[in-house]
């Protein structure tokens, strides 16, 4: 045997030692979260035939790399040059078309996996997701009864057909135990398809930037069983006409999205407090001042820039809640429901005294 | 006195003057005409401002001096060497048309952005070491990582220019680009650029991100956006700029004998990223300039309550800036080959495949940008051809590293610090490259999307690419560039330091990626488990910046007085190397001859280029 070749058989040696070594030691580091959906079984399979193929590549390239090092370092006095060839085309040649092969093989499976689980169900249901900065909210089409939510409840092993919205910038559904991902995309629906498959509490998590309060855009996710959904449904579907004025406030202040934005416990976010709001002093950056009585939230709510507290952003509140509200309540009013929305929610805010 | 006057005098102070003047004259012309007006917004006055500053800064830099003259018929003349009355330092800080000064101004600026950028990411990363917002604002910190990532791009621009401006005409053997003035206006456009990015930090910050996808673009509060946005398009002009002189000295000015695959191949890495260059860097400037003319005048191009549609913009974007990564790593990659069978003292295994891969990699290049796309709503039909395009960089990239490990197999390996940088170079791109595949098939890259396996992914392609090299050819060239060598044990230091702290942030970053850890977020959930390794991430960050701190230290202070290098210190075949150093003002003095291969090291009585006599020492 040459020396040549005894060489290569010792790298070949121990580029499969690598490989296992290396694979171990992915496996120990880099570990996925629970998956909990049926998408996130054909997609973790993929995750492992990747982690296999890296621990492959990387010792072949690290174990040559460090052998030559080692083995092909100049000699203390020895001033010659190294072995004099060119290349070798054979070898170009086998290492263009493997790796060609490997990766149009991946191609194609990655495609298929994609089909697989972006597939329409014949049994879906539909929630209508909306993402607002720097809230979610989620609404029920085939539940009518249930308002928007502020969490997301699931029943196991049914595929759902999420169609989300955005209202202002793009934001990002992730929840990491579901693995799919998809941009919430204003002016256009975008769509995605997950059946959870673990009952558990998830959260989804905004992973596009949106802006200042992007890191806290998340919500609860519950997979539950089909009978604790059914009750779910049950406790959601409260008559809003049973409610006091106040009681509906306290909904529209999370259907709307306020939450996202104002605190009702005293602590800091992108607008003020709305604890204590009625009858507080509030200093404008022009050095006036108002107290915050009815007129003053009625504007605020309807035309939020005409004055803006001392130490907030300008411009990041909709002004479009006159529209929005308008249509909210002629929609109730369809089904017999007569609300103020905007009433509601100052008497509401009525109710969050110090 | 002297010393004050001659650094007020010098261009880089005189354009920073013109700048600030014809910011605050062109803001406030639009601020005056607002008055009049009821339409009422910073926009008008950034924008406004922003442009006039950046021609007035060129104007008194003394950029336009002589194509003002072309323009009235006056006679230019080319002055060689440095001018009279004045120290030799000051013709670093001025318009000068010699492109080893202009390749010297881009390495100098493109270090010092560097660090900048660098100390805006130890910042957000100590806020990131534990959970919880310890001492940053959400908008600061936003307004940290947007900058961070603007400014490192400009910086790895402007570290390529330096590589390509001082490189290329030397390798080829001209004797200088084909285009001087142009050369000098590509730089010094750069660098009111970097005042417009570094300044939109402190009026008002922005919290777009480098990419700034419209509606948060379009319609965020934060107004340092506009300096961001404008800074960041003015800037293409000088890559469009510097690579069509590229181009043009690569393609004509080059050495008797010198045919296309005799060309040294760092020439060909620079020749490929630049034609990425001059061809991809209108779609960005496009896409910047929709976004001004919205937030400015109110064109609705990304609105969709206008009829636009904000996905447009990231196409436009991507367009260009996924081969960019390629004009990045494309050089340095040609660093490493040109630097690997010096100190293997062997030929380049399979040049004309790594040559070749060069221009496969920037061809590829432009059909994948949409992967950066595969959550935002694109249909299936789009989604799988750009997978596939996107899994074939794989290929080309491979084959320069199978010919890398040909190239050292049977070598007679030297470890000085440039090859040092060359081997850690290669270990942290491995990382990068394998680390891509994952994110190139679309099922995974649903999980991985827009979280830290991407941020740690795309360091260490960046790192491997061109960090690491661009440090190699720092120290390899040095003494060619000063004439003296850098401290060894300084060079090694850093070395050992920058690359076990790299390898241990970047995988700590991919780790917490897959455990659920979102990208560009100022906090984070400790319920996800990723508490420590943010901890080591921030660790390794500042051993990071130490270990670059300790290069910029051996390298100002063995410019001065370390030992006298020898021409040819390395032994090199390649013609800069038959010259003295520091090379003389015109470079070669008569043209030489190409009468071998470059990387024939191990064949007897062989030379890559025949210099006439006198040319040498």
């Amino acid at each position: 045997m040459t020396t040549r070749r005894k060489q290569l058989l010792t790298v070949a040696v121990l580029i499969a030692v690598s490989t296992v070594l290396v694979y171990l030691l992915l496996a120990q580091i880099y570990q996925l979260p629970v998956s909990a959906s049926a998408e996130a079984q054909s997609i973790d399979t993929m995750f492992t035939a990747h982690f296999i193929i890296i621990a492959f590549l990387f010792s072949l390239v690290a174990v040559f790399v460090l052998y030559s090092v080692f083995r092909f370092r100049r000699q203390e006095g020895d001033d010659a040059d190294g072995t004099h060839f060119h290349g070798n085309t054979t070898l170009e040649i086998l290492w263009t078309i493997v790796p060609l092969v490997m990766v149009v093989a991946f191609g194609v499976w990655g495609a298929f996996v994609l089909n697989d689980i972006t597939e329409a169900r014949p049994n879906e249901m539909v929630v209508n997701v909306t993402g607002q900065r720097f809230v979610w909210s989620f609404e029920y089409p085939d539940y009518p009864d249930v308002g928007p939510t502020q969490e997301l409840v699931l029943p196991v092993d049914q595929p759902v057909r999420l169609r989300m919205n955005s209202i202002d910038v793009l934001h990002s559904f992730w929840v990491p135990e579901f693995r799919v991902k998809q941009d919430l995309v204003p002016g256009q629906e975008t769509n995605l398809l997950v059946t959870p498959s673990e009952t558990g509490d998830y959260q989804v998590r905004c992973a596009e930037i949106c802006g200042g309060g992007h890191h806290s855009m998340r919500a609860p996710v519950q997979v539950v069983s089909q009978s604790e959904f059914d009750q779910w449904v049950q406790e959601q579907t409260v008559s809003l006409a049973n409610l006091s004025p106040a009681e509906r406030g306290e909904q529209w202040y999370t259907e709307f999205g306020c939450n996202g934005c104002h605190s009702v416990d005293g602590s800091d976010g992108v607008g003020p407090t709305w604890l204590g709001l009625l009858g507080r002093q509030e200093q404008f950056d022009d050095g006036s001042t108002a107290t915050a009585d009815e007129a003053y939230i009625r504007e605020s709510i309807l035309m939020p820039n005409a004055k803006v507290v001392s130490g907030y952003p300008q411009g990041v509140m909709p002004g479009d809640y006159e529209e929005r509200f308008a249509a909210r309540e002629s929609e109730l009013a369809e089904q017999g429901i007569e609300v103020d929305i905007l009433a509601e929610l100052i008497a509401y805010i009525q109710t969050l005294e110090e | 006195m002297a010393l004050l006057y001659h650094i007020l005098s010098t261009g880089l102070m005189r354009g920073l003057v013109g700048q600030l003047i014809g910011t605050l004259a062109g803001a406030g012309l639009i601020l005056a005409l607002q008055e009049q007006s009821f339409r009422e917004s910073p926009e008008g006055p950034m924008v406004f401002g922003g442009i006039v500053g950046v021609l007035t800064f060129l104007l008194f830099a003394g950029a336009f001096t002589d194509w003002i003259k072309w323009g009235q018929g006056k006679e230019t003349h080319m002055v060689h060497g440095a001018p009279e009355h004045k120290p030799s330092w000051w013709r670093y800080f001025s318009v000068d048309y010699n492109h080893k000064v202009i390749g010297i101004q881009y390495a100098v600026a493109g270090v010092a952005v560097l660090l900048i950028g660098g100390l805006l990411a130890i910042i957000f990363r100590l806020e990131l070491t534990y959970p919880g917002l310890q001492f940053l604002s959400e908008d600061t910190y936003n307004t940290l990582f947007s900058a961070h990532g603007i400014i490192m791009i400009v910086s790895i621009l402007l570290g390529v220019g330096a590589m390509v401006n001082y490189l290329v005409p030397i390798m080829v053997g001209a004797k200088d680009m084909a285009f001087p003035r142009l050369n000098a206006f590509s730089f010094w456009i750069a660098v009111p650029c970097a005042v417009l990015l570094l300044a939109g930090i402190f009026i008002g910050g922005w919290d777009t991100g480098w990419v700034g996808y419209p509606t948060l673009s379009t319609t965020t509060t934060l107004i340092g956006v506009n300096f961001f946005l404008l800074g960041f398009w003015i800037f293409g002009f000088s890559s469009i700029a510097g690579a069509i002189n590229a181009i043009v000295t690569t393609f004509t000015m080059r050495a008797r004998g010198m045919s296309l695959f005799r060309m040294p191949i760092f020439v060909w890495g620079a020749l490929a990223a630049n034609l990425i260059q001059f061809t991809a860097t209108q779609a960005v400037g496009l896409a910047l300039m929709m976004v001004i003319a919205q937030r400015t005048l109110g064109l609705g191009f990304f609105d969709p309550a206008g009829g636009g549609d904000p996905i447009l913009y990231q196409h436009l974007f991507w367009f260009y800036s996924h081969p960019v990564v390629y004009v990045f790593v494309l050089p340095g990659l040609g660093v490493i080959s040109e630097l690997l069978p010096v100190f293997s003292r062997k030929p380049l295994f399979g040049y004309r495949w790594i040559a070749l891969s060069s221009v496969a990699i920037a061809l590829v290049g432009f059909l994948v940008w949409a992967h950066h796309m595969f959550v935002s709503g694109m249909d299936d039909s789009l989604r799988v051809p750009f997978m596939m395009a996107t899994l074939l960089v794989a290929v080309p990239t491979g084959v320069k590293f199978f010919s890398w490990i040909g190239t050292m197999w049977e070598g007679k390996l030297t470890f000085p610090t440039p090859m040092l940088f060359v081997l850690g170079a290669i270990s942290v791109f491995l990382i990068g490259g394998l680390t891509g595949p994952i994110l190139g098939t679309i099922p995974t890259d649903m999980h991985l999307h827009d979280s830290y396996w991407v941020v740690g992914h795309f360091h260490a392609t960046m790192f491997g690419g061109f960090v690491f090299p661009f440090f190699a050819a720092l120290y390899y060239w040095y003494p060619k560039v000063t004439g003296r060598m850098y401290n060894e044990r300084l060079g090694k230091l850093h070395f050992w330091l920058m690359t076990p702290g790299f390898w241990l942030m970047s995988l700590g970053q991919m780790r917490i990626g897959l455990m659920g850890m979102r990208r560009r977020i100022a906090d984070y959930d400790p319920a996800l488990g990723i508490e420590f390794t943010h901890f080591l991430i921030t660790f390794a960050g500042l051993v990071i910046g130490w270990s670059v701190l300790i290069m910029v230290y051996n390298l100002v202070s063995s410019a001065r007085s370390a030992e006298v290098a020898e021409p040819n210190p390395w032994g090199s075949r390649s013609p800069e190397w038959q010259i003295p150093s520091p090379i003389p003002e015109m470079n070669y003095e008569t043209p030489f001859e190409v009468v071998g291969s470059p990387y024939d090291y191990g064949l007897p009585d062989s030379t890559y280029v025949r210099m006439a006599p006198g040319a040498g020492d």
